[in-house]
């Protein structure tokens, strides 16, 4: 199994697509630097003041200004109601939640990504595994060795859980380094509160407490390395089914896109929280954001995307085995 | 030296509702080459596709060396070294790369053997550039070089010669012939062209809609069937004589076919140059595989 596992790496590593994937990191995360460097600088001149405090303060109002005026949906209304909250929460025990570094860019950077980018980044490499042996026609060479075909499909497998684990390393190791360019590269021990809870509409800080930031930052990477498995598992499941890669990254993309949508206007189909791409935003409920759907909590979205991942994975195992090669 | 390597009985595969290959059974023994001879579409790809295991046959046994692929896929595989239809290895791997991926799927293979394959398809020189730059001739060696990695008693190459030229070809069928006389493999090799059948196997099965029509060694197969073709002048009175000599006489235009006997000929022209017939051609032809057929199926080529 070891030798199987080496060989899918080296195709890997050989066809480029690793490289390709962390060039995109690399060219996605300078980009984000540089935006979120060009906000901070906007921000200190709009407000006149380095402090954080005031800028905070700045943006409760807004958004109690917003909440009284007319015309907002009554969804909006709570949403920004727990903000202010949680806001005040931050000023009231004097924390900064936007303490500038690397590491903060980091935690900022990955909460975004987390429901489209770092998805995107594994299914470059998942959505090929499979099905660019056939495009290919090496298929049929990897499946008359005197290998059981399950084993080869897992061999393929491990690969992708080890692929996720270094794409989320460069990630991480990417953000850290550019970032810190621009920011430094301090902040591991800033104080994060989390453990906010929602229950209807009102947001509940009786669990509240500080973790430091490094710690945080191992949550939220295994909650990106559990969502960045489900959706490497399912294209993984596409690219067995579907003959030709780019079909299968079109049927993935499509229902990435669609779950950013379906989370942003679907709030009264409540069955859509069942939907994997529904519950791809792990992070948020660290961060005491209303979820999309009512009844949806970490330890819900956790047990739904199980299921899919595990639901993804024995389909690919029983397609691939029986099935013909012509 | 005659010992059955390859085993097929009642060989069925249903797609649907219809069936692609009906009953097909053969044997292969070792030190010989096999020919599997029918057009395109003939079930021929189908066939073998299930003699390597990419596709499970709806009933029958396919034994390699005694290990039925089905119960003992690892053992029957390990003994079986294949190509089915075009050689595609990794174009991003060098020549040496793609032998070492596929020996790390065998069993103890070292690069002493690699070398010796390398050596063997004639690849020392190109070995370590990239096989998208490889020649379809290149590829095609390369191939059977991974085919051959280990050490396999039985070789199957579909259509080996497809898309190669003619120095290529009759490169390919040394190769063939050597391994199959000199190492004892015994290799199958499916075809539609009758030529390279004749010129490369021992005994060839014929196929066509899924069913063996008739195997025979090929040897027997081309005395019977093969022709000769005459032009002379004149040729009413040629005509005349040949039909009292020859099994049958069919005239095309100006053209008179004949049987071809060897062991005849020589005294049939030799009748007709005593009647002062002026031989302006004598032709010997195998008949196309198209004609073959026409014969055995009593003109039934498609359905």
């Amino acid at each position: 199994m070891n030798k199987l596992v080496y060989n899918e790496m080296l195709k890997l590593v050989k066809s480029k697509r690793l490289i390709v994937v962390s060039i995109i990191i690399g060219i996605m995360i300078s980009m984000f630097t540089y935006a979120q460097y060009r906000e901070i600088e906007n921000l200190q001149k709009r407000i006149g003041d380095k402090d954080w405090r005031v800028t905070l303060q700045q943006s409760i109002i807004d958004m109690q200004n917003r909440i009284g005026s007319s015309g907002i949906s009554e969804e909006w209304r709570s949403q920004l109601k727990v903000r202010i909250d949680q806001s005040q929460y931050y000023l009231d025990h004097d924390i900064n939640p936007q303490e500038p570094g690397a590491p903060t860019f980091l935690r900022v950077f990955l909460d975004n990504s987390i429901q489209l980018l770092l998805p995107l980044m594994v299914m470059i490499v998942s959505a090929d595994l499979v099905s660019s042996e056939r495009s290919l026609g090496t298929i049929k060479l990897l499946l008359t060795r005197p290998i059981k075909r399950w084993k080869i499909l897992m061999s393929k497998y491990l690969t992708l859980i080890l692929t996720i684990s270094l794409i989320l390393l460069i990630f991480g190791f990417f953000s850290y380094l550019i970032s810190g360019l621009f920011f430094g590269y301090a902040g591991w021990r800033a104080p994060i509160l989390t453990g906010f809870t929602v229950d209807s509409g009102e947001l509940n800080t009786a669990n509240v407490h500080l973790v430091p930031q490094w710690q945080y930052l191992l949550m939220i990477f295994g909650l990106g390395w559990f969502v960045s498995l489900v959706v490497g598992t399912l294209s993984f499941m596409l690219s067995v089914l579907i003959r030709s890669t780019a079909a299968g990254m079109g049927v993935m993309l499509a229902f990435l896109i669609s779950g950013t949508i379906i989370s942003s206007i679907a709030s009264s189909w409540e069955s859509a929280k069942y939907l994997f791409m529904v519950n791809l935003r792990l992070t948020d409920y660290l961060q005491g954001n209303i979820p999309p759907i009512e009844g949806m909590s970490l330890p819900f979205s956790l047990t739904v995307l199980a299921i899919w991942g595990l639901a993804g994975f024995i389909i690919s195992f029983v397609a691939f085995t029986k099935r013909d090669i012509y | 030296m005659n010992d059955i390597t390859l085993s097929v009985q009642h060989l069925r595969k249903k797609i649907g509702k219809r069936e692609i290959i009906k009953d097909i059974s053969f044997e292969l023994k070792s030190g010989e080459v096999f020919g599997f001879l029918g057009p395109n579409g003939a079930g021929k790809t189908t066939t073998i596709r299930m003699l390597v295991g990419l596709i499970k046959p709806t009933s029958g046994t396919i034994h390699i060396c005694g290990y039925d692929v089905k119960k003992d896929f690892s053992k029957a595989m390990e003994r079986l070294g294949c190509i089915v239809e075009n050689p595609e290895l990794y174009p991003y791997l060098t020549g040496w790369e793609n032998l070492e991926y596929f020996s790390r799927m065998l069993n103890n293979i070292d690069s002493n053997r690699i070398e010796e394959i390398v050596e063997l398809v004639g690849l020392t020189e190109r070995i370590h550039d990239k096989v998208k730059t490889y020649s379809l001739g290149m590829r095609q060696r390369l191939g059977i070089g991974q085919a051959l990695l280990s050490k396999p008693k039985v070789l199957i190459l579909d259509e080996p010669t497809n898309g190669l030229d003619p120095s290529g070809i009759r490169e390919m069928r040394h190769f063939i012939r050597y391994l199959a006389e000199k190492e004892g493999l015994s290799v199958l090799v499916s075809s539609h062209l009758l030529s390279e059948i004749q010129l490369l196997c021992d005994r060839v099965s014929i196929i066509l809609h899924g069913k063996i029509i008739h195997t025979e060694s090929v040897h027997t197969l081309l005395t019977q069937k093969e022709k000769l073709f005459w032009r002379f002048t004149p040729l009413e009175k040629g005509i005349k004589i040949l039909q009292t000599v020859a099994p049958s006489v069919q005239v095309q235009d100006d053209i008179v076919i004949t049987p071809f006997i060897e062991t005849e000929v020589s005294k049939w022209s030799k009748l007709l140059v005593e009647a002062n017939i002026e031989i302006k051609e004598m032709n010997r032809q195998i008949p196309s595989l198209e004609n073959l057929f026409l014969e055995m199926t009593g003109g039934e080529i498609s359905e």
